[in-house]
């Protein structure tokens, strides 16, 4: 069984947002960029599931070098074998979906597993939309999964509960933070992915359907009024939310 | 130049949703703006108060109907959804940005071929077309967006869209009752967690940090937020440390939110627990420490210790409720 792990590379989350002098992106000097922190949860369950059914795991990127370094994080915790999908131009998620499907395809993989939203654009449908392209199932935001033959169990995170959601191969999912605890690389682990090479290729084109006009801050807030410093400001505090803002 | 709005409702156990309310006014709202035409569909198995829509200014609703279709399907509602819009000729669909909307939007982008935006937040028209602003890096920058398909969906952050009080109309609804659903991705449970509301969903959310010491003292949080009819929330520390469920968790590995009012107790403001909750309406901050960032973006706050704090404030509110 072929498993596929699709990740993204990111800004770190303690990134403090500048925009870029294109005034359409984010300004990258001195920003850290990372393996999407969804994606580690993808990894971690790429490889649980070779575990237990066999197989190899691939992971797949798109992007430029940069990107080889959250490739050489998942082949560090195990994954088999890398791919780098050469573009340096900035894709929407429907753009990118459709290298990845490609790819996908290339690879013959028949459970794909994606972090369930990148903590960039924040958009949360890479996965489904690749999936869509490549007629798969998918489940989204998954925090507990079943393979077993055939068929997948997976619950999902919606408002207020879980849902058990049942579907057949070939699957997406996409990982949602508890579906796991995602392992550390091995020192081993490390040594053996700086051997590996990185297949690289072009990403096949495709058109962006989202065009970016503009990128900004939001409207700073001004900092409110401090009421008091004990117990004594919360009549105020009250009366505040109800007089004033009008929220209680 | 649009022609047709859809925007697609969503019901749970047989009953439309807040969201539904505000997909529906949003998109009446920007029909008239573009000088379009607007209607709704609802799919489900026995849906109550389908009409009340027309309240919101949509005047026609498709009810797709099927037993089957009480729960969530994405094989089922992306088939019927698309083929509705091929049908009826709609351009521009809106989708609530809730667990549905984000897992079904993407499957009917692909099936239309349509350029989508997720979770958006504002739209204005300049030059005849639809511009959608929405946050990005959890809320720390925004873009504006427009979309160059023939197709655009969009979809609108929760809680968002205000959608006013209801006129009292009356929509039409016209019930079309679906021959074999493709159920090749089902629900076959759903799992409720018992009384609780969602932090994505509620108008006011009360949220705890390291400041609130231990697990055992979230019956503080807890409470307050039982007594304001308000979520529970829970900073990435707490999440972390396994006190509070990831559910809870509100940030950039959590959830946005945009409450009318959130409550912040033992917060100190981490930049990516301000990014998740900065749009909130009202900010209450109460924190020991009065340099934490939190008092930034607090539009009242408490430089005092949550456990004398927090009891005041219940007991004040109880009082209320009294009356």
């Amino acid at each position: 069984m072929k498993i596929a792990v699709c990740v993204s590379h990111v800004p770190d989350t303690a990134t403090k947002v500048k925009i870029g002098s294109d005034g359409k992106s984010i300004d990258p000097s001195g920003v850290t960029y990372v393996v999407n922190p969804y994606d580690e949860f993808a990894i971690e369950e790429a490889l649980k599931t070779k575990e237990q059914l066999g197989g190899e795991v691939v992971v797949i990127s798109l992007g430029t070098e940069a990107n080889k370094e959250s490739l050489r994080k998942a082949l560090a915790m195990g994954a088999d074998s890398a791919v780098l999908l050469k573009d340096d131009k900035q894709r929407d998620s429907f753009a990118v979906a459709k290298a990845l499907a490609e790819e996908i395809k290339n690879q013959g993989a028949e459970i794909v597993f994606f972090g369930k939203q990148s903590v960039d654009y924040d958009n949360s449908i890479t996965g489904q939309l690749t999936a869509e392209l490549l007629g798969y199932n998918y489940v989204s935001v998954v925090v507990d999964l079943k393979i077993d033959g055939n068929k997948v169990i997976a619950e999902r995170e919606i408002e207020g509960g879980r849902e058990v959601v049942e579907t057949t191969l070939p699957v997406v999912i996409t990982a949602q933070k508890g579906l796991n605890e995602p392992r550390y690389a091995s020192l081993k682990g490390i040594m053996a992915a700086k051997r590996k090479t990185i297949e690289e290729k072009e990403a096949a084109p495709a058109d962006n359907y989202v065009e970016i006009i503009r990128m900004k801050k939001p409207a700073p807030k001004q900092p409110g009024k401090i009421i008091g410093s004990d117990a004594s400001a919360v009549p105020e505090l009250i009366r505040l939310l109800r007089e004033e803002a009008k929220v209680i | 130049m649009a022609n047709k709005i859809l925007a697609v409702l969503e019901q749970r156990d047989g009953k439309l949703k807040k969201i539904s309310f505000e997909v529906a006014r949003a998109a009446s709202d920007i029909a008239q703006k573009l000088n379009a035409g607007v209607e709704a569909v609802v799919i489900g198995n026995e849906v109550e108060g389908i009409e009340n829509v027309g309240g919101y200014g949509v005047e026609k609703v498709t009810h797709y109907k099927h037993a089957d279709l009480h729960n969530y399907s994405s094989s089922a509602y992306g088939d019927i959804i698309a083929e509705h819009v091929n049908n009826s000729g709609n351009d521009i669909i809106f989708f609530g940005n809730t667990a549905m909307g984000k897992d079904l939007a993407p499957k009917v982008a692909v099936k239309l071929n349509a350029g989508i935006a997720m979770d958006c937040t504002a739209f204005e028209i300049e030059d005849g077309e639809l511009i959608a602003t929405r946050p990005v890096y959890a809320g720390k920058a925004l873009i504006d967006v427009k979309l160059t398909s023939g197709k655009k969906i969009f979809t609108l952050r929760p809680n968002v869209f205000n959608p006013g009080e209801p006129s009292g109309a009356k929509a039409e609804v016209e019930v079309k009752e679906v021959a074999n659903p493709n159920l090749s991705v089902r629900v076959v449970e759903l799992k409720k967690s018992e009384g609780k509301l969602d932090v994505a969903e509620a108008s006011i959310i009360v949220s705890g940090g390291r400041g609130m010491k231990g697990p055992e003292n979230f019956h503080l949080v807890e409470e307050l937020a039982d007594l304001l009819g308000a979520a529970v929330g829970a900073s990435r520390a707490v999440v972390d440390a396994g006190w509070r469920p990831h559910s809870e968790q509100v940030g950039q590995t959590g959830k946005t939110v945009s409450p009318n009012l959130y409550i912040a107790l033992g917060i100190s403001g981490a930049i990516q627990h301000l990014a998740g909750m900065r749009s909130s309406k009202y900010i209450v901050a109460v924190n020991k420490d009065p340099d934490a960032p939190i008092f930034q973006v607090a539009d009242y706050g408490i430089t005092g210790d949550v456990f004398e704090v927090v009891p005041a404030m219940i007991e004040e509110i109880k009082k209320l409720k009294e009356g």
